[in-house]
């Protein structure tokens, strides 16, 4: 006998005596938990087991909330907490754990102080860290069910993989405007993971977050919520109801339709027969060729002397009456909101199309103005507009088109402290 | 002899921003005899995604079709079952056909 067999052994043996002596409730547990106990499908069984389980919530926002908040209260053993971001005060309408005293600190630590008020019987474990390829194997592989509750591609993917090469079900949800999305992935050889439903990453530019398209606070409370019924009932051996299948949430039509999805693809990279992506994972942002990160999306369209700083614009056109048209390229319903004065709203998708050049024709003409600025919210869209305008209004001469450098955002943090930054 | 092919498209996910956010269209479809071969005998779906970029879509193009398919990210389900299972573009649409585009969203 070899010595791996007598540790393999031994290390069986003192399994079972951690499995005996948890295995048991306690008074007040059982007082506790008891309206769950009284469930014949739930039971004293079902109970106990989620207590030796652990669950890894990865973003501690929208979803993450509301899936912490059900898992702790329902008695989960053992709770990691990942998030590297701070509580910002536009996440309260949503991200119910975080308060107003918290704003500006830890998303994670600010999560597991509201559930230890709630159950403080609960490990929480937080992870107040980037999630990348080097950590996320590592601290997926300590914990028994995953749950995918961030906001972008590259990270959907790097979890997707870890989970996978881990060998964990995923349990996957997405929320934006009034509409939610929920499925698991990679739960048994049948169902398919995130990269067998979308083998190609989608193009830069394409996807849409809370932050840009809006979100009402309880869409994501919801498909949060689901998502902590899903893990309670994979912990309990209750079959899920959204393996291979996917939750279709319209918040706004009231409905919820359940989709059939395809199977575990054979080719996947991840999951397939031959998989060329092992435990050490790839390159997520290079994959998706966006950031994980939102402070880092700025988009290189235009050429630095085609840009202007706020305090460019401010001192050398606005301060001395530099005659000039700025428009604001953000959607109409952000322009309401608030904009400069003397800006004019057009959104961009109506630049890019023909009645938007007629009308900035028509403008520029009207005004008599030799100089065109556009300004939108982080000055990504506003360099696609004066891109797209000088490249299809070529039949007005000596015209300087320029984007304003990091929009409105910059303008209310470098010029203007009383602009409101949503 | 002509005749039409009757189906319903659905828009979610944002698809429904590049259509002028209409979100259930009813489309009839010409059915040619195949005489003068101004229309497809049949409907495919990769035909169905011509015709909705051709005729129907009014913004932003690349969010719709990518190198002569759907966008990756978005999600086709024919009477809610994923159009992979189907035969993705080649699929032959039937009459009373529920064709829905979804984007997958990444919010959270």
């Amino acid at each position: 006998m070899s010595i791996d067999y007598w540790i393999e052994k031994s290390l069986i043996l003192y399994r079972s005596i951690i499995f005996e002596i948890m295995s048991d409730l306690t008074k007040e547990e059982i007082s506790r938990y008891s309206r769950q106990l009284l469930l014949p499908e739930i039971g004293k069984e079902g109970q106990v087991k989620l207590k030796s389980a652990s669950v890894l919530i990865v973003g501690c926002g929208g979803l993450g909330c509301p899936c912490a908040v059900h898992l702790a209260a329902s008695g989960i053993g053992k709770i990691g907490l990942v998030d590297h971001d701070k509580v910002e005060l536009s996440n309260l309408h949503r991200q119910f754990l975080h308060t107003e005293s918290r704003v500006g600190t830890s998303k994670a630590n600010s999560i597991k102080e509201s559930l230890n008020q709630l159950n403080s019987d609960v490990d929480y474990v937080v992870y107040d860290t980037k999630f990348n390829k080097t950590n996320a194997v590592d601290i997926i592989k300590e914990y028994d069910v995953i749950v995918d509750a961030t906001d972008n591609a590259p990270t959907r993917y790097l979890i997707n993989d870890a989970s996978v090469v881990s060998g964990k079900p995923l349990v996957s949800g997405a929320a934006l405007r009034f509409e939610g999305q929920l499925t698991i992935y990679h739960y048994n050889k049948e169902t398919p993971c995130y990269r067998c439903l979308f083998p190609k990453p989608p193009v830069p530019g394409t996807v849409t977050n809370c932050s840009d398209g809006g979100v009402l606070g309880v869409i994501p409370g919801i498909i949060g919520s689901l998502q902590a019924l899903e893990v309670i009932k994979i912990i309990t051996g209750l079959e899920p109801s959204y393996a291979g299948k996917m939750l279709l949430f319209d918040g706004l039509a009231g409905s919820f339709r359940t989709v059939t999805i395809r199977g575990r693809s054979k080719d996947c990279a991840v999951c397939g027969d031959s998989p060329s992506i092992g435990h050490q994972l790839v390159d997520y942002e290079a994959f998706c060729g966006t950031p994980m990160c939102e402070e880092n999306k700025s988009l290189k369209i235009l050429a630095p002397e085609e840009r202007l700083t706020c305090s460019e614009y401010k001192e050398s056109v606005v301060d001395k009456d530099v005659p000039h048209l700025l428009i604001d390229v953000r959607p109409a319903v952000q322009a309401s909101v608030f904009k400069l004065n003397h800006a004019y709203n057009i959104p961009l998708s109506k630049i890019t199309n023909n009645d938007g050049m007629n009308n900035l024709k028509e403008m520029i003409e009207d005004k008599k103005v030799n100089k065109v600025y556009f300004i939108c919210r982080r000055g990504n869209a506003s360099q696609k507009a004066c891109r797209f305008t000088k490249e299809n209004l070529t039949d007005i001469d000596n015209i300087e088109f320029k984007d304003i450098i990091g929009g409105m955002t910059s303008w209310a943090k470098e010029i203007d402290t009383e602009t409101p930054i949503f | 002899m002509s005749n039409h092919l009757n189906i319903i498209v659905e828009f979610k996910g944002g698809m429904e921003l590049l259509f002028d956010n209409v979100t259930k269209k009813e489309l009839s479809l010409p059915v040619n005899s195949g005489e003068d071969g101004s229309a497809p005998v049949e409907w495919t779906i990769k035909d169905l995604i011509n015709h909705l970029k051709e005729k129907h879509l009014k913004e932003r193009p690349e969010l719709f079709v990518n190198d002569d398919s759907i966008r990756p990210g978005v999600l086709i389900l024919v009477n809610d079952v994923d159009w992979e299972i189907l035969g993705e573009n080649e699929y032959k649409l039937a009459d009373g056909d529920k064709v829905l585009f979804i984007s997958t969203l990444h919010g959270g």
